[in-house]
């Protein structure tokens, strides 16, 4: 079926005859020093195949050792999301042929994953869900190709591809959920809601930046529908590609509505992988896949069991940050926001930069407001995600310190906000180079104003008749002459007392 | 008794990524079914009760240090390479999809 | 000096350091020695795939050099040694006997060749081998068979027999083998020579290519029991590296080898294993293993026999669990970073799976591919619990029957092989009649036990060497050298000599 030819089903339709069931497989790139079996660093970046070594390189002979660290790492988001760490468990060797995978294998965890059988409470407009997590387990990244040769330098049509085998070994957790069931048209919310919280929880964690826009957090969705009421489940597709939280509730949609419509007809659908195309707003059928079910696992024998020691789980837990959903509760009421604000703030993924402006200095609600109106906006107009924007929570609190005293005002500061996009430097750098300040010379304001009054008399004479409201006009036309740049405050306070 | 057949062993062989000629095949195959009906005979041997040994020497926690260790340069990692370009391993095109 | 390659290593050490001779002379004798006999593919003994003169040469010499300088020296600084083609050596092919690794030159040492370069032991070369060490007899090497120089028709053991048939050929007084189901006893016994299996995790894996990593060991093949000790000393013992490697000392295996020398071995309780004797077993074999076993009564051990019934199934295990692990090692040459590269024919623009079927076609040997592809199929889904699964509970009995055993005698012993060595070409038809020459050396792999072989005598229907086989619990490899150096003095005194002095000579095979 090609990608224009998809028949959709209307979502409101799809709800009123399937069940969704949702499946998230997001895999998490560690923040260690080095790889998860030999110690290349694990660095981000670098010349190509420079950070291998023998091990990562698969080269014959090399053989490999366990990251400690990563372990570590592995069991404490085990722990944050409530699962049973593991007393005696394995690695597996995952066999399949692929050129960006050194040994023609991945050493993975296959029946024997380190932590299992936890959940995650999800928010998503006031409700919780509870997100139950099958497993978590420790693996290695492959190496990166790019294609060379053919039209989109996606793979296919490509002449050859250039291998870098940097990436090839660093740590991954895998974290699997159980089918999340009942989410109804919450569905794309919830699949949305449980990738971006569980970034929070992770970067919580310190154990990776976890930013779907570097490949640190990745996310497959795996979606079904079954016919309402059947509590049958249907045959899943996999998404693969899904690069923002925007995507996730995008790709959701879209399956629902695909899966939706060769139901209706009647007929089966395909259990495959599918690609996500952000740009076009639709998944695309990969290559089908004919033996690559049988990874042929087998436990890893050059290594030998993690059987963590019940008192160093029990140590590890006690380094696990606050709860979310208690952190959530605390912050909400350190802030003073209604049920409605907060909730605003968590769907908009933005509790941590406020938290982070509140500690550089500013005022919650004036974090809120700029987190949540300004900078949203101008996350959704670039299409990223808004804690990729650019912009850093101190330089929030330091726009808002601006306007908390008087240099420039609101409206001013929506410049400021163009000025840090741009790279132009430090708000004050912004608020001088581009000569934004207001004007707090009384003097200039005081004659603007009395042009103002001047230019307008029957607004003038209806605020001496006490039509205060009537002041609105003359700050405008005030603004006007100053540019903007005057406090709006001040401008009405003197036309008052002029008119009095 | 196991046997496999001609059309098993070409199967594998996808598996194994080995282009096998027919000759190979005709040859093989029944080599394959005779060893393999011979390894078949433990089969019942152990009971389940039986736990697997996947080591012989009981080791668990072996671990090492999160330091970073001087490895490879990129001249040595291609040196052996059949094909290189701007400092990467050339491959020829990539049928499959990733996993 | 009399013929330095006629010298043990324990000997040449001791001449060394009494200044006697230097280790330019001892390289220079053995290269030439090599040149003499080892011929090539077609005749001649072809125990070597490389010699690396300048390199074996420019270590000798600075060997003496160290020595010169008065510099603290280990034991067997400046003793050339010949190591088996399936460790990564620097500067050197390491092609595993397989054209799919032809001309590959590693950029890292293993760490058991770091250890002998470390020590100042000058490499001569890279040995022989049946292909990725899948064999009994060297004939699946892609580069051309070993041929044992007691008879140069006649196959030297495998899969290290070139090792073997260097050091019995004294183009080496020692050698690296690596020994995943009877790899350095077996071509020990056909040869006349020692072999040793260390415990699994006693010596470091990284660096070796990999077949059955569950089984696979690193381990000395020398001419003499004490040489064995020395080079096992040396090359043992824990590695970061190697995540299977045993964090425990190597207990003191010249001190026990000195000691079983003298030849007392009251006190020592020895099991013959039921099960590896009798049908299947040639008889000249058989007659030596009992006089050697009167010997070890003689020397004051008490001999019974003990019955490790599940040995029987040992082969049927082995040949399961070996396969499947390296099906999966293997799956690595795939013609994109290193190794050969073959284009499928008549193919335009191939795809990188074309190549990788191309290139492995092409690559791998018959033996090879069989195993691959028997890997393959016993790990499939369905037939995982079928096949490995039960293969590796089949192991928790063999394991079993060891530690019964060893409750009751302090170690094991059988002949080393059934028969002594088959003419070439002889079992190459027929898979299952080579796989049987490794029967009584497997049951130590899959249990991880240490294993010995040395020479037990010629066989009398055909003069071939006959080997004698000793095992003994994990990390006990102390008694194998106490036990095996007590035999090897009574055998060399009623031979009057060692039984590598009844070698045929060789010289002038190799034109």
């Amino acid at each position: 079926m090609s990608a224009t030819s998809e028949t959709l089903v209307p979502f409101e339709d799809v709800l009123a005859a399937y069940d969704p069931a949702l499946g998230l497989e997001v895999h998490v790139e560690l923040n260690t020093a080095t790889k998860m079996f030999c110690g290349c660093p694990a660095a981000f970046g670098g010349e190509p195949n420079t950070h291998v070594c023998p091990t990562c390189l698969g080269l014959p002979g090399a053989m490999p050792v366990v990251n400690g660290k990563a372990v570590e790492s592995a069991i404490r988001i085990g722990l944050a999301l409530n699962c049973d760490i593991a007393e005696w468990c394995r690695f597996a060797r995952k066999n399949y042929f692929y050129p960006d995978m050194p040994k023609n294998f991945q050493t993975s965890q296959y029946d024997e994953p380190i932590a299992f059988d936890g959940y995650m409470d999800v928010e998503v407009d006031g409700e919780t869900f509870r997100v139950e997590i099958e497993r978590a387990h420790m693996e290695e990244d492959t190496g990166k190709s790019t294609h060379v040769g053919g039209a989109t330098g996606r793979i296919h049509g490509a002449d050859y591809s250039l291998v870098d085998y940097n990436r090839a070994g660093i740590p991954l957790i895998e974290i699997v959920t159980r089918p999340i069931l009942g989410a109804g048209e919450k569905a794309p919310a919830v699949a949305r809601a449980y990738v971006q919280q569980l970034r929070d929880l992770i970067v919580a964690l310190g154990v990776s930046e976890a930013r779907m826009d570097q490949g640190n957090l990745r996310a497959d969705v795996n979606l079904s529908l079954s016919p309402k009421g059947s509590g049958v489940l249907g045959t899943r597709t996999e998404t693969k590609n899904v690069n923002s939280f925007r995507s996730v509730e995008r790709a959701v949609r879209f399956e629902m509505q695909r899966h939706a419509a060769i139901l209706d007809a009647g007929e089966a659908i395909f259990q495959e992988t599918r690609h996500w195309h952000e740009d076009t707003g639709i998944t695309t059928s990969g290559r089908p896949k004919s033996d690559a079910d049988d990874y042929r696992y087998f436990p890893e024998p050059d290594l030998v069991p993690v059987a963590p020691s019940r008192e160093w789980v029990e140590e590890l837990r006690g380094t696990l940050p606050e709860n979310p959903v208690e952190r959530r509760a605390r912050l909400q009421e350190a802030w003073g926001f209604t049920d409605l604000e907060m909730r605003d703030v968590v769907a908009a993924g933005v509790v941590e930069a406020i938290e982070e402006t509140v500690a550089e200095g500013a005022a919650p609600q004036a974090a809120r407001k700029w987190w949540l109106s300004e900078l949203s906006r101008r996350a959704n107009d670039a299409g990223v995600e808004i804690t990729e924007l650019g912009v850093t929570p101190a330089q929030v609190a330091a726009v808002q310190k601006l306007v908390d005293d008087k240099v420039v005002n609101d409206k001013l500061a929506r410049q400021v906000f163009d000025g840090l996009l741009a790279g132009e430097g430090t708000p004050a750098e912004i608020v001088e180079e581009r000569g934004l300040a207001v004007v707090s010379d009384d003097g200039a304001l005081s004659t603007a104003v009395d042009n103002a009054i001047v230019a307008n008399p029957d607004v003038a004479d209806k605020i001496r008749d006490g039509k205060v409201a009537a002041a609105g006009a003359l700050i405008g036309a005030v603004m006007k002459e100053m540019r903007g740049q005057a406090d709006a405050a001040r401008v009405r306070e003197l036309i008052l007392e002029k008119l009095s | 008794m196991p046997e496999i057949s001609r059309d098993e062993v070409a199967h594998l062989a996808t598996l194994a990524r080995i282009d096998l000629s027919d000759a190979e095949l005709d040859h093989l195959a029944p080599q394959l079914s005779v060893i393999l009906e011979s390894v078949a005979s433990i089969s019942g041997v152990a009971g389940a009760d039986v736990p697997p040994t996947s080591h012989p020497m009981p080791l668990t926690n072996v671990f090492r240090e999160d330091v970073v260790v001087p490895g490879l340069t990129a001249e040595q990692a291609l040196a052996m390479a059949p094909a290189a370009e701007e400092q990467r391993f050339a491959v020829p095109r990539i049928l499959g999809d990733e996993q | 000096m009399s013929d330095l390659t006629r010298t043990t290593a324990a000997d040449l050490a001791a001449a060394l350091a009494a200044g006697e001779t230097t280790s330019v002379a001892l390289t220079q004798a053995h290269l030439d020695r090599i040149a003499a006999v080892d011929g090539s593919a077609d005749a001649g003994v072809h125990a070597f795939l490389h010699v690396d003169t300048e390199g074996a040469l420019a270590a000798a010499v600075a060997s003496d050099e160290r020595r010169a300088a008065g510099a603290p020296l280990h034991a067997l600084d400046g003793v050339p040694v010949a190591v088996k083609d399936v460790l990564a050596t620097t500067g050197l092919p390491t092609t595993c006997g397989s054209k799919i690794l032809e001309g590959w030159i590693p950029p890292y040492d293993a760490t058991v060749v770091r250890r002998l370069k470390d020590a100042g032991l000058p490499i001569l070369g890279k040995t022989n081998m049946d292909e990725f060490a899948m064999g009994s007899s060297t004939e699946h090497s892609a580069y051309g068979p070993t041929r044992n120089p007691w008879d140069l028709e006649r196959i030297p053991g495998g899969s290290g027999g070139g090792s073997a048939a260097a050091v019995a050929a004294f183009e080496a007084p020692l050698a690296l083998g690596t020994d995943t189901g009877g790899s350095i006893r077996q071509p020990g016994a056909v040869t006349g020579t020692v072999g040793v299996k260390p415990t699994y995790g006693g010596v470091s894996r990284y660096g070796l290519v990999a077949m059955a990593n569950s089984l696979d060991q690193v381990g000395p093949v020398t001419r003499t029991v004490l040489d064995a000790a020395l080079l096992h000393e040396l090359i043992g013992g824990h590695d970061p590296l190697d995540s299977t490697s045993v964090d425990q000392p190597v207990p003191g295996l010249v001190e026990a080898a000195r000691q079983g020398a003298a030849g007392d071995l009251s006190g020592l309780r020895v099991g013959v294993i039921t099960e590896l004797q009798g049908e299947g077993y040639q008889a000249g074999v058989l007659a030596r293993f009992h006089e050697s076993l009167e010997l070890l009564t003689a020397a004051g051990a008490e001999v019974v026999e003990v019955s490790c019934p599940s040995f029987v199934h040992a082969l049927a295990t082995y040949y399961l669990v070996m396969p499947c692990e390296a099906s999966s090692n293997l799956a690595k040459f795939d013609a994109m970073r290193y190794g050969l590269r073959v284009l499928p024919e008549g193919v335009d623009a191939p795809s990188a799976e074309q190549v990788m079927r191309a290139t492995r076609d092409a690559g791998f040997g018959d033996e090879v591919k069989r195993r691959i592809i028997l890997g393959t199929y016993a790990l499939s889904s369905g037939y995982y619990d079928a096949y490995y699964g039960t293969a590796q509970r089949v192991r928790t009995l063999i394991s079993r029957d060891f530690e019964a055993a060893f409750g009751r005698v302090d170690v094991l012993v059988s002949p080393t092989a059934p028969t002594t060595a088959f003419k070439l070409g002889e079992k190459l038809d027929d898979p299952l009649a080579m796989y049987l020459n490794d029967l009584a050396t497997i049951p130590a792999n899959l249990a991880g036990v240490p294993g010995i072989s040395l020479p037990s005598g010629l066989a009398d229907e055909d003069g071939l060497p006959a080997g004698f086989q000793v095992l003994a619990p994990a990390m006990a490899d102390d008694r194998l050298y106490r036990v095996g150096a007590a035999l090897e003095a009574a055998l060399h005194d009623r031979w009057g000599g060692p039984l590598l002095d009844k070698v045929p000579a060789l010289e002038g095979v190799a034109r």
